[in-house]
């Protein structure tokens, strides 16, 4: 297939189709709503359904319910109303339930702003829902990475039983770029003997559930759960690296942020400034083994995000104090220009 | 010998965990009795609520999902939606259906959803010990509503079965009663109707059970029968108050 000019948030779309999730529950809200509305309009000819729920909480729930079946499903939403999914997410969690959850990241606290922010890195990595918890937590930088990405965490999603999430932002998910949706890997995927639709006749009983009134039981099941987080670290950490082979100054950056990123670094390179990227993939399973790595040549570190320092906490924690850790960031639905992060680089060049 | 009285087959052969003298173990037997005069134990998928049923995932042979407090109907639609061929029934109590997700209960009636929803009403919360539930009627006193509920204070209990049956996506709503035989025989009937609707895929069908809570009460569970048709009962009227089908526009 040759590729087609598709907003972010329609590739998110067809590319949830190409993976094989024909159904999707969401609610309307900015700047995300372009994804319900196009699987809307595709879901019906496809043998799919789109339903629109009577609220986030409603959305979440419903995509449960279908997983619990063992159906692929997803939903879709933007910071305030991943807040409202927070609690289907632990539920889904507790209850080792594959699904995917996009948030098209938009300012916050409270009601904030429509326009793109990376303030909910602390809710996508940290904080979503109760309870010990992990989500795969996966952020494109370009609209071929909304497909591609979108893609990938249903099979990630199946293959370790626990919710993914993708995290874009409002500027992904509005600009257009051109993607190619033949390029997506398949995977091998283990079947779902756990799903509750019917024993047939033909087994025990299935339960899905996240109540263990008896603490010992509800430690077991946990830690039983960490052991699959476990092997998601191990096995799933995505990153990209940019002209790291030889910096002194690494940028760590993602999501649209990490563009700017690295424009910045090319016109600081020009000037003989040394600088590189690591742009994470993955937010959860966090890339800290390279970042440690890195701190063994490079000299600084800067985070860029568009927040007031969010991802910071984890590259301070993986450089582990071998290196200065410096934050530059643009919040409030501002995205930080190229100049603003050249200028960062080139003071922290001259310090 | 013949065997005149058994275990319903869709019933687990455990101890449940109820308070004597509640009736939440009559009802767990008619649905179960219901499940099995259909043959659909292999079809069927349970949605346990949060509240003192809590713990029907484990009472009922079915395949069973344990949902959030209230979120039992948005679970239902998702996994009815995407398994047309499964009978779907949540069982959920008052604070569950009418208070935390009378959203998701509203919505997924007036949507048509063809499912099962039953709907145990005992005016209380009692998991938690006897709090005021969106049921619980006025002057009536609870750990919330210690001076008795006051409809100035803490406004009036909503009336479901009313409430739904003006939905245009509502086949069935019937307030039905088991304190005692004749009200269980119509509870059952009840209930059957409310799977054959499902089976017959007529819309969302909701059978509300006014049920006793002895122990929140503080009464022995023959006054609470009393209780229940001293209070409860004139309150909430017995009947059927929408028998029908959803309203759908052509495929």
């Amino acid at each position: 297939m040759s590729k087609v000019l598709m907003k972010g948030n329609e590739a998110i779309a067809e590319a949830a189709i190409a993976a094989g999730c024909v159904y999707f529950f969401g609610y309307p809200i900015t700047p995300q709503t372009e994804v319900a509305e196009y699987m809307a309009k595709r879901l019906p000819k496809v043998g799919g359904l789109c339903l629109q729920a009577e609220s986030e909480v409603a959305a979440i729930n419903m995509l449960m319910g279908a997983s619990a079946g063992g159906t692929r499903a997803m939903t879709s939403s933007s910071s305030p109303g991943v807040s409202l999914k927070s609690e289907g997410i632990s539920y889904i969690a507790g209850c080792d339930l594959p699904c995917l959850v996009v948030n098209v990241q938009r300012g916050g606290p409270g009601l904030g702003g429509i326009q793109p922010s990376q303030q909910d890195y602390y809710q996508a990595t940290r904080g979503v829902g109760h309870g010990d918890l992990r989500l795969i937590v996966l952020a494109p930088s370009s609209v071929q990475e909304m497909a591609s990405l979108t893609a990938e965490a249903f099979d990630l999603a199946d293959a370790y039983r626990m919710p993914a999430m993708l995290l874009a932002d409002g500027a992904l998910g509005q600009m257009m770029e051109p993607v190619d949706f033949s390029v997506f890997p398949k995977r091998e995927l283990p079947e779902k003997t756990w799903a509750t639709n019917g024993t047939k006749g033909q087994r025990k009983k299935n339960i899905v559930n996240s109540l263990f009134i008896d603490p010992n039981e509800l430690e077991n099941s946990i830690r039983a759960r960490y052991e699959r987080y476990a092997k998601v670290e191990e096995n799933e950490v995505r990153y990209e690296e940019y002209m790291t082979d030889d910096a002194d100054i690494i940028l760590v950056a993602f999501g649209i942020t990490a563009r700017i990123a690295k424009s910045a670094i090319a016109d600081m390179r020009k000037t003989g400034i040394k600088a590189g990227l690591l742009r994470p993939i993955t937010l959860w399973p966090f890339p800290k083994k390279k970042l440690a790595e890195l701190a063994d040549t490079a000299k600084v570190f800067l985070s860029v995000e568009m927040s007031m320092g969010q991802m910071v906490d984890d590259v301070r924690l993986a450089v582990g104090g071998k290196r200065p850790v410096h934050f530059f960031g643009r919040t409030g639905g501002i995205i930080p220009s190229v100049e603003e992060v050249a200028e960062e680089i080139r003071k922290l060049a001259e310090a | 010998m013949k065997t005149v009285f058994d275990r319903p087959e869709a019933l687990s052969d455990v101890p449940l965990h109820y308070c004597p003298g509640c009736t939440h173990g009559i009802v767990h037997r008619l649905v179960a009795e219901t499940i099995d005069e259909f043959g659909i134990l292999g079809n069927t998928v349970g949605i346990a609520p949060v509240g003192c049923s809590v713990f029907a995932y484990n009472y009922f042979e079915c395949d069973m999902i344990e949902a959030a407090h209230g979120r039992a109907p948005a679970v239902a639609t998702g996994l009815k939606r995407t398994h047309p061929d499964t009978v779907v029934i949540t069982y959920q109590g008052d604070g569950d259906l009418a208070a935390i997700g009378t959203a998701e209960t509203v919505h997924a009636a007036t949507r048509g959803e063809n499912i099962t929803v039953i709907f145990i009403n005992n005016c209380i919360y009692g998991m938690t010990g006897g709090q005021m539930a969106p049921t619980t009627i006025p002057g009536q006193v609870t750990t919330t509503s210690p001076y008795g509920r006051k409809r100035n204070v803490q406004g009036s209990p909503i009336r479901v079965c009313e409430m739904l049956s003006t939905l245009d996506g509502v086949a069935l709503a019937a307030r039905v009663s088991v304190d005692c035989p004749k009200n269980i025989l119509q509870a059952k009937k009840m209930i059957k109707k409310a799977f054959q609707n499902q089976i017959d895929k007529k819309g969302f069908s909701i059978v509300e059970v006014l049920s006793t809570c002895p122990t929140n009460w503080g009464l022995a569970p023959k006054d609470a029968l009393q209780w229940l048709r001293d209070n409860m009962i004139p309150y909430y009227p017995l009947g059927v108050y929408k028998d029908g089908e959803a309203i759908r526009d052509p495929e």
